[in-house]
């Protein structure tokens, strides 16, 4: 019966149905597609001076990413964008798990102090972190002020900063997908652990961490993704210091006008994307089998995702 | 007392202001199948849920095996419980699900699998080991539930209404398996239920419960055929009440009453002076219907109402000529003729000689028969 009505539904609205699939198809195949697709192709292409490229086929591109720099560049920011993952899974889970656990009519407002930040532009606001964290900034002032420290400090221009300008910025990625998953646990699997004898911290151990893992995951990718390009955090608060993978490729592109470099560069971490996506979406397809009724978690990451 | 494996004593619980539970004094034999039984929100579950540790009693003591368990978390109690709806661990499979008790408790692995074998050998689920819950039916579901807590030897089982997932057909197997397996195992079962037949088929004890009180302990037979108050009479099946006044006090529990104007002889285990008002209860099957000048002893005319086909029985529904409408219970009988009473026909009721259960007038009763009508 259900189905009979959703197809006169659709039936009814099919017109509607088919312009709107179109058009957002359109959108996505014009300006997400197209533009990876040429930058895959650019990755092959020949360094000009004139135009950017020409259509000269190689795989010199790919063989100059071996580059010790590079590598290395490389290796930085996937241990940067590492760390921050797990400082704000550390951080974003006692916080999701707190949401999920207080009384509802408590939760639009702690939902409301995770999405306030996207009011402002992520650019203003890592400003703002500078006037906090640079010499005669806030927190040095309120040193000063209470004898700590002799004279200003300043926190800037240090792997420190990057991190809490990365984990600042990508908190709300994390605790969004753990706050979905960890909202639908269910809370009887806690009362029947410890029944058999569990501890709480063993239960969360057995129970809320297995049965939340799509949403840590979820989580951890739409940080760790993101933290590995975001070149303007790093730039600003980690000064020349720190040159990560997403100031390599805009370098590239914006001051060196090596864009085929730029574009392999680039590539390769699409490629990488692509294989966590991947990952994610065979993690939580078990976790869907695993529930009775196969509500999974598995929409954590895409309703989420289409926030940014 | 050596015998008692749980002790409430003078448990009261309450919920912000709510009474859940008032005085509960209530001694549990070791190696007995004891059942909670009584509607939704008498409070059964949350003796189930003190018992487990999951509540805190306000005031009263918990004793298990002679210890106070009073503060004592439900991790640290050697009873288990089954849930209403499992609560299995979706991640895991049946196995990793039964052996997590034994994992808890830091057994080596060998004596984990070993033991866990052999509960699903009892439970017939060998096979099913390596499959997860959502693979399983809900009866498949209901008994590694059980096999996950027994397998921890818990000195009680405590089960919340571990049946009412399943359909009518599959609840009369498990009910049948559960008694036997308690029996194999030896283990104290407490049990929660509303169903009274359920209550029936599997208990020693009934405890009947009513608003945060006991109602009544017996085993299935006393409850059912000698209730002490109004409340367990109609809880536990139908019944009919009949108004009556004292007006003989004969020996050792005997007396005399008019019942809509003829003389009965009654039996009580009340105390009663003359001219005191009763209620005389009578099951539905325990009433003989007959031909108006048949019987020999006294009766009760009355006109056939309706008569409802049960398949098994006959439902046959009389107006008394005092207005009082009454149920009586018939086997279902094709080749006796006596039983196809039309409706308006002239009919006498009687019972049997000491079968009826008096008890002292209760002016609430009357709000449910006329309901009934």
């Amino acid at each position: 019966m259900i189905r009979a009505i959703r197809m006169r539904v659709m039936g009814g609205t099919s017109r509607f149905f088919r312009i709107a699939i179109a058009l957002s198809s359109l959108w996505l195949v014009l300006f997400a597609l197209a533009p990876n697709a040429l930058l895959l192709l650019v990755a092959f292409f020949t360094r000009s001076d004139e135009h950017f490229v020409t259509p000269v086929l190689t795989l010199d591109n790919y063989i100059r990413l071996f580059d010790p720099t590079f590598l290395t560049i490389l290796w930085d920011s996937a241990r940067l964008a590492c760390i921050a993952t797990v400082i704000c899974l550390l951080i974003g889970y006692p916080f999701a798990y707190i949401m999920a656990n207080v009384r509802p009519n408590r939760r639009p407002f702690l939902l409301f102090l995770v999405i306030i930040p996207f009011w402002t532009s992520s650019l203003i606001r890592t400003y703002a972190l500078i006037l906090i964290l640079k010499s005669k900034g806030l927190i040095s002032e309120l040193l000063t002020m209470l004898g700590i420290t002799s004279g200003p400090v300043s926190f800037m221009y240090s792997d420190f900063a990057v991190f809490i300008g990365l984990t600042y910025t990508m908190l709300p990625f994390m605790i969004l997908p753990l706050y979905a998953s960890i909202e639908k646990l269910d809370r009887r699997l806690l009362d029947a652990a410890k029944d058999l004898g569990a501890s709480s911290w063993r239960a969360f151990v057995h129970v809320t961490v297995p049965l939340t893992m799509p949403g840590i995951i979820a989580g951890a990718m739409l940080v760790f993704l993101p933290a590995l390009s975001m070149f303007y955090v790093p730039e600003m608060l980690g000064g020349a210091k720190s040159m990560l993978l997403g100031n390599f490729i805009k370098n590239q592109f914006l001051v060196a006008r090596d864009w085929p470099l730029g574009a392999a560069a680039s590539s390769v971490m699409t490629i990488a994307l692509i294989l966590m996506v991947l990952v994610y979406s065979r993690v939580s397809r078990r976790g869907v089998r695993n529930r009775e009724g196969g509500r999974g978690s598995g929409g954590a990451l895409r309703s989420e995702g289409g926030m940014r | 007392m050596q015998d008692a494996i749980i002790e409430l004593k003078g448990v009261s619980k309450f919920f912000d202001d709510a009474c859940a539970l008032a005085d509960i004094n209530l001694s549990i034999k070791n190696g007995e199948f004891l059942t909670l039984l009584g509607p939704s929100g008498c409070g059964k579950t949350t003796i189930l849920r003190i018992l487990s540790g999951f509540e805190k009693p306000s005031s009263g003591e918990v004793r298990i095996a002679g210890i106070c368990m009073n503060g004592v978390p439900p991790e640290k109690r050697k009873v288990n419980t089954v849930f209403q709806n499992y609560a299995l661990f979706p991640h895991m499979t049946v196995a990793q699900n039964v052996g997590f008790g034994l994992k808890m408790q830091g057994l080596p692995k060998d004596e984990i699998s070993r033991r866990v074998a052999e509960v699903l050998r009892i439970v017939h689920l060998e096979s099913f080991a390596s499959r997860r819950p959502a693979q399983l039916s809900g009866g498949q579901q209901q008994r590694v539930a059980i096999a996950r807590a027994v397998v921890n030897n818990p000195l009680v089982l405590l089960l919340d209404e571990p049946f009412s997932a399943l359909d009518f057909k599959l609840r009369k197997e498990m009910q049948l398996e559960i008694k036997h397996l308690q029996r194999k195992l030896g283990i104290t079962f407490v049990f929660v239920t509303h169903d009274q037949e359920e209550a029936f088929a599997m208990s020693d004890r009934v405890v009947v419960m009513d608003q945060g009180h006991i109602a009544q302990i017996g085993t299935p037979e006393q409850i059912y055929e000698e209730p002490e108050n109004l409340f367990v009479a109609r809880f536990v099946g139908e019944i009919n009440i009949l108004e009556a006044q004292i007006c003989e006090v004969r020996e050792s529990g005997q007396y005399g009453a008019i019942i809509d104007g003829a003389l009965f002889p009654l039996r009580s285990r009340h105390t009663f002076a003359q001219g005191d008002k009763v209620m005389v209860l009578l099951r539905p099957e325990d009433l003989k219907i007959g031909a108006p000048d048949e019987t020999d002893g006294p009766c009760l005319a009355g006109v056939i109402e309706e008569s409802v086909y049960k398949g098994a029985t006959v439902d046959i529904f009389i107006r008394l000529a005092g207005g009082q409408r009454l149920m009586a219970a018939e086997f279902f009988n094709e080749d006796d003729a006596e039983i196809n009473y039309n409706p308006g026909e002239k009919v006498s009721v009687a019972w049997v000689d000491g079968w009826e259960v008096v008890l002292p007038d209760d002016p609430g009763h009357t709000d449910a028969r006329h309901g009934r009508d």
